[in-house]
């Protein structure tokens, strides 16, 4: 065949032949999505995305997570010992899966990065017909995948999130959040503060530069100013600086007594090690002894930053050394799957997978709108923090926060942190329009 | 067949095809859903786009990433600023980031080799770096840019009233989300893939082989080549801002991570994985890539269980486990071990690895083969 003649006869075949092929996947695609809402489950199961950072500096939070999701996927199955579907007080769930069917699940690696989150939620929803996302380690990465997840209409639970503008300027009707936030973080601490180091003291503050780090540093502002603190300074170190040297020698020539940290996950086991070095704790300033807090502790973060931790103080969401039936129930169930107990990272995801399952459960559906109903306003007990309240006004759970302190004479390995106080939900709440923003329609989508 | 395929009507019909039956033939390898193939057919145009630069003049540049950031920055701000249409998004990205191809090739394009390298990298850090800090008001820093329900939208606005929620990106009012999504970067795929084929059979072209094989030389004959290196940089700094443009059109979002030093590797990689200086080979680089990391990433030990169940008991679990090394978090292993067996086996990439076939399969004839040229920046 050296030479093509073209007829229009031939051409018009051609033309028709391609159009045929060109329309021939949508209607492959118009079949598979005929359907009332997302990824509705029609067979004999239902799935769930467990969107975790398996790779970047989160990844021990991201690991911890997928192990409490793969519990909870077993006690809704009604495999092992049903963990906290013994203690939660709804009896909704009776596991044998959500609503009868079986429950499976795909993960997806976030990296700690907006797109490749973004990316990995998309597959999950589009390929593999993940009914729910849940999961996540950043703030950052908890925005952008609640935003997509408002988009094609799919409930994200979400994971280990402390900024305010998750469920506050950022807030989405299908994004719930279990976790606390930087707010009432600041709520606790601040009376603490005020026992523990006095009202006369001035804050210098190094801050993470994203929108964690900014509504931690002004929450934590807000409180210790309002005890009658000064600030000197608040200084923004960006993410992942490995050396905050640079940051830290300034600190003690401001005339600052108190030193914030308001880093996460590696950064803060960098930045704490690195003041401990610089002979900080042993200073006296304004003939006060110079101190530091971590405004956002987690067991992990202990770990990584071993003595150093020892006597600061900070917050937690939950610490396996509670002692309420819920706490003890999960510590139980996660140490003889595991031979250790968990992080506040895996209770929140745990909790939260629970929490989804039982919505659809009382809903009778999966229905998201009316999933999302079961969840706003939902009150709820046995799940480790108390009493607790989905606010249907801006889907932030309201609970017990934890103050915490490193632990002087840790018993074990794990034994890092010790419960200061229990502040109670009361003064932990806030009122929802302080951050602004908007949750938006709770319609029904089809992808 | 050869020579049929060569002819551009032909060339350009059979491209067309492929590209627009990716649904279908990729149905089989479990890779046909929206998200994925949208980014099959951007990261296609990125590659090949950076194969003009670095295929052609032998220019490595490492920063090619930051023209992808500008790119959707400049997208997601029209979108915020004027219209949620897709075209202005891409005029703006496109522009925006020839405009900054421009300067950074103009400084940039002084030195050669290894020098022009590093200097590319260290603008597109400092591009990075200046997204993740002092640009924080533009770029909104860690959590990405993003649309927001207090966005002007001046054009929109003016002609209608929003609805609740977030508007979606369309062209004149078809969603650019899902498979219409992938059927416009497809389409303009199809068009980059035109300009390029013209590029490289121009004179144009030809010129800046020329500079690649020896830049002293075409000096020697009185061409000047700066212009013609500065041009290519530019164009191959436009076709990565395109690609950045349209990742906005199918997901408004736009993170300083697109401009890390990781994703200006990661087109190298594409690129020298398909074929360096061959029209489609950056393009299946990059689909290798792309399908690796999103597929070969979300297989985790139950897939894998399920996959050797086949398998006695205990081999089983030795399979799992010696399997699971390669998938999940373990995904770039994979891709650097591929990477290490196509540089040391095939150096001219996937596409010399086809042309072998060919040879083979065609009785042996079909001419000498070209040695494979070593990859050589211009001195």
């Amino acid at each position: 065949m050296s030479r093509l003649t073209m007829t229009r006869r031939g051409l018009l075949k051609a033309g028709a032949a391609s159009g045929v092929a060109l329309a021939a996947p949508l209607s492959f695609v118009r079949g598979a999505y005929a359907e009332d809402f997302c990824n509705m489950p029609t067979g004999s199961s239902v799935t769930l995305g467990f969107n975790v950072p398996q790779s970047g500096p989160y990844a021990d939070e991201g690991a911890d997570e997928l192990r409490a999701y793969q519990l909870a996927t077993k006690h809704l199955n009604g495999e092992g010992d049903g963990g906290l579907l013994n203690t939660f007080s709804s009896k909704a769930l009776k596991g044998n899966g959500i609503l009868g069917k079986k429950v499976e699940f795909v993960t997806g690696d976030t990296q700690t990065k907006s797109d490749a989150a973004r990316a990995s939620a998309k597959r999950m929803i589009e390929k593999d017909g993940a009914i729910m996302i849940t999961g996540g380690s950043s703030s950052g990465v908890a925005v952008a995948v609640q935003g997509l997840c408002q988009e094609m209409g799919v409930i994200f639970m979400a994971g280990l999130t402390h900024s305010n503008d998750t469920t506050g300027k950022d807030k989405r009707r299908y994004g719930f959040r279990h976790f606390f936030n930087a707010y009432q973080s600041g709520l606790a601490l601040g009376p603490i503060l005020a026992d523990e180091l006095g009202k006369d003291r001035t804050a210098y503050h190094l801050t993470a530069d994203y929108n964690w780090g900014w509504t931690q540093e002004e929450s934590i502002k807000d409180a210790t100013e309002g005890l009658g603190w000064q600030t000197a300074n608040a200084v923004r170190t960006p993410l992942g600086a490995g050396d905050f040297s640079q940051y830290l020698t300034p600190v003690l020539n401001s005339g600052a007594d108190v030193l914030i940290l308001n880093h996460y996950g590696k950064d803060m086991v960098n930045s704490l090690t690195q003041a401990v070095q610089f002979g900080m704790r042993e200073k006296q300033v304004n003939g006060k002894d110079f101190q530091i807090v971590v405004p956002l502790f987690s067991r992990l973060m202990a770990q990584g930053a071993g003595e150093n931790i020892k006597g600061i103080l900070g917050t937690t969401n939950w610490n396996w050394s509670l002692q309420d039936e819920g706490s003890k129930a999960f510590v139980k169930s996660f140490g003889q799957e595991y031979g250790f107990p968990p992080s506040q990272a895996a209770q929140t995801c745990y909790v939260q997978a629970l929490l989804y399952a039982d919505a659809c459960e009382r809903a009778g559906t999966f229905y998201p709108p009316e999933v999302i109903k079961a969840l706003e306003g939902f009150e709820f007990d046995g799940m480790g923090n108390g009493e607790t309240l989905y606010r249907a006004a801006d889907h932030q759970c309201f609970k017990e926060v934890l103050v915490v302190k490193g632990n002087e004479n840790p018993q074990s390995q794990f034994d890092l942190l010790e419960v200061v106080k229990i502040v109670p939900r009361e003064q932990v709440t806030y009122d929802a329009s302080i951050f602004g923003g908007d949750l938006g329609p709770a319609d029904a989508k089809t992808c | 067949m050869k020579q049929m395929l060569n002819r551009e009507p032909f060339a350009l019909a059979a491209f067309s095809l492929v590209i627009l039956l990716m649904p279908i033939w990729l149905t089989p390898f479990g890779a046909n859903y929206p998200d994925l193939l949208q980014k099959f057919a951007i990261f296609a145009i990125f590659a090949m786009g950076f194969n003009i630069l670095f295929g052609l003049t032998g220019y490595l540049s490492f920063g090619h990433a930051a023209f992808l950031g500008v790119g959707s920055y400049a997208a997601v701000w029209s979108f915020k600023l004027f219209t949620m249409n897709v075209l202005p998004a891409i005029v703006f990205g496109v522009a925006f980031a020839g405009i900054f191809a421009l300067a950074i090739g103009y400084v940039s394009l002084r030195r050669s080799g290894i020098y022009f390298s590093i200097l590319t990298l260290a603008f597109a850090q400092m591009s990075y770096n200046l997204a993740y800090s002092v640009l924080t008001p533009i770029t909104n820093g860690e959590t990405g840019l993003q649309l927001t329900l207090q966005d002007p939208r001046i054009i929109d606005n003016a002609f209608s009233t929003p609805g609740a929620g977030l508007p979606e990106t369309n062209l004149f009012g078809i969603d650019m989300s899902g498979y219409p999504g992938f059927y416009f970067c497809a389409v303009v795929l199809i068009i980059c893939f035109f300009i390029t084929r013209r590029i490289f059979n121009s004179p144009f072209g030809l010129t800046l082989r020329g500079v690649k094989s020896n830049q002293n030389r075409m000096g020697y004959t009185g061409i000047n080549t700066r212009p013609y290196t500065l041009a290519a940089f530019v164009i191959s700094g436009m076709f990565a801002g395109l690609a950045g443009s349209l990742l906005a059109v199918t997901d408004p979002l736009a993170g300083a991570e697109r401009m890390q030093w990781t994703a200006s590797g990661e087109v190298v990689l594409m690129t020298i994985l398909g074929g360096v200086g061959t029209l489609v080979g950056p393009m299946l680089g990059a689909w290798l890539i792309k399908y690796l990391e999103n597929i070969f990433s979300s297989f985790n030990e139950n897939t894998l269980e399920h996959f050797f169940s086949f398998l006695p008991e205990g081999l089983q679990a030795i399979a799992v486990d010696v399997s699971s090394l390669f998938v999940g978090e373990g995904w770039h292993l994979t891709l650097g071990v591929l990477f290490m067996l196509i540089v040391i086996f095939l150096p001219g990439g996937l596409m010399e690895g086809w042309r072998r076939l060919l040879r083979r399969f065609s009785g042996g004839g079909g001419g000498k083969s070209e040695p494979a040229v070593a990859v050589q920046p211009a001195e």
